[in-house]
């Protein structure tokens, strides 16, 4: 239809789109009350939680922290204080600041598409639900005293004593010898880490690859092994009762 | 000819919204331009940005609750004493004295834990259609950094109650600290930097070796001043961005429009 067949209506809408007022505003303004009629109900419906006054001189057991920690808490099942509750939250942070400057796959910018970036969906909706959304769910709900696994339906006061005799991977492998277990564990670490560059190496041709370019590919690859090493050392952990894989006398991973 | 003069009513309404109200495309553009709180938003958007569908209304959610929790924090104010001493009391009484003070602290409450959530559904949303993408890069990384300050801003919260939850809570999660290497003293490489339970990181967020009046009082600033106007400051960059970056993000046109 041509412009001069349309009748010259005082509302025309401009070609690419429609006016905020009153289209984008009214749409808000419904959200926001039906947003807060829910908010209301809830406040009204549910009191906030508080217990009895703070007592420095008994610990609960167990001691949880805010729900929304609740996934790195979980962690510390598996890793020691300084990865699950530092190491780990800042690779998260800057993973997540990077993934723009990453992702270099055109499409899908601005609609919803599964097929045409597979990859990077999976990643983001695994680390999303299976490293932070259900950890966290199993710290609310299955966590009891001593950390462990209570299902939402049992009791606390029936004591559970899980004995868990953890040994460093290096131990199963039959190593004693405490120099040569750093250099092993330090070993098996580095390799993990060298399958970033042993898939370069072969896939480097691939479409994929070039678009990347070496320095992205080398940030993405340890992102994504990272994230996978967790996986790993839970499965690690909860098979074969690994405490650690690398031992140094400075640090254990 | 002489113009009759203006009348009071349509000067006070000229002085305040500088155009009129007729149903114009002029007036629709000015309704929006013209104001300090709608002019965040673009004068026209692209049709499927107004659907649910496609945005979830998932950032402007996050912002509602924020002001929800700014509005229900500053009467929360009013009642509350940063202190070990008066913290417990000032809930209590906020909870069985004040009129309507239990429902002004459970919205806050349930505001701040529903911004959280909903920041993260926002995050997913912008994720999964790919709004990250050119030229939208920087906006994400502000959004990233919103996220963290939205849940700092509900980590400094949960002390202030003083209750055991509170307490217990804010020491587990600044246990983290104490871990940090170098610069925590129970972390590796804490005997090279010398680091103490005093002089360590979790000892300059609390204040102290453990969480106690220095905490609260610490934690208080942080809740009530800092964070919030950090959190505000990014806000206002990462709305008006959406605006520079070209607008909320959609699929190209199509071809021969």
């Amino acid at each position: 239809m041509s412009d001069a067949t349309k009748p010259p209506v005082a509302t025309a809408e401009p070609s690419d789109g429609l006016t905020t007022w009153p289209h984008l505003v009214r749409v808000e303004f419904l959200v926001a009350l039906a947003a807060m009629l829910v908010l209301t109900v809830w406040s009204i419906v549910l009191d906030a939680p508080l217990e009895e006054a703070a007592n420095p001189n008994r610990t609960p057991d167990p001691s949880k922290a805010p729900w929304y920690f609740l996934g790195l808490q979980e962690l510390l099942v598996y890793f020691d204080p300084w990865i699950a509750g530092v190491v780990v939250p800042l690779l998260i942070i800057v993973g997540l600041m990077a993934i723009p400057y990453l992702d270099r796959n055109p499409a899908g910018n601005g609609y919803f598409t599964l097929r045409q970036r597979p990859f990077a969906i999976a990643t983001f909706l695994f680390g999303f639900l299976g490293l932070w959304i259900i950890p966290i769910v199993i710290g609310v709900f299955c966590r009891g005293p001593g950390w462990n696994w209570y299902w939402p339906w049992e009791s606390w006061d029936v004591a559970k004593t899980v004995d868990l005799r953890n040994v460093n991977l290096t131990d199963l492998l039959g190593i004693r010898d405490a120099t040569a277990a750093t250099w092993l564990g330090g070993l098996l670490l580095a390799g993990w880490f060298g399958l970033g560059g042993v898939f370069w190496l072969w896939q480097r041709k691939s479409l994929a690859l070039l678009q990347l370019g070496a320095a992205r590919y080398a940030i993405v690859a340890f992102l994504w092994l990272s994230m996978a090493g967790i996986v790993v050392k839970m499965a690690l952990r909860l098979a074969l009762n690994v405490k650690y894989v690398w031992v140094s006398p400075w640090f254990s991973v | 000819m002489k113009t009759p003069p203006e009348g009071l009513g349509r000067q006070l309404w000229r002085s305040i919204f500088r155009h009129r109200f007729e149903d114009l495309p002029r007036n629709r553009m000015l309704q929006i331009t013209s104001s300090v709180f709608l002019h965040l938003h673009p004068a026209t958007v692209r049709r499927h940005g107004l659907r649910l569908r496609f945005t979830w209304g998932m950032g402007g959610l996050s912002f509602l609750t924020f002001l929800v929790t700014v509005v229900t924090g500053v009467v929360l104010m009013f009642y509350y004493r940063p202190t070990a001493q008066w913290a417990y009391i000032d809930m209590k009484n906020l909870q069985h004295e004040i009129p309507f003070g239990m429902i002004q602290r459970n919205m806050h409450r349930w505001a701040a834990h529903a911004m959280v959530i909903l920041v993260w559904l926002h995050m997913l949303r912008v994720f999964l259609s790919g709004s990250y993408k050119a030229p939208r890069e920087f906006n994400w990384v502000i959004g990233v950094a919103l996220l963290v300050l939205t849940m700092l801003l509900s980590f400094t919260g949960y002390l202030l109650p003083w209750d055991q939850l509170a307490r217990w809570a804010i020491t587990v999660g600044t246990n983290m600290a104490a871990a940090t290497p170098f610069l925590g003293h129970q972390g590796p490489g804490a005997s090279l930097t010398g680091v103490t339970e005093r002089t360590d990181l979790r000892a300059l967020l609390l204040g102290g070796p453990q969480v106690g009046d220095p905490a609260i009082l610490r934690f208080y600033v942080l809740h009530c001043v800092a964070l919030p106007l950090m959190a505000v400051l990014l806000m206002a960059v990462h709305f008006w961005r959406i605006r520079k970056d070209g607008g909320i993000s959609g699929p190209p046109p199509p071809k021969g429009e």
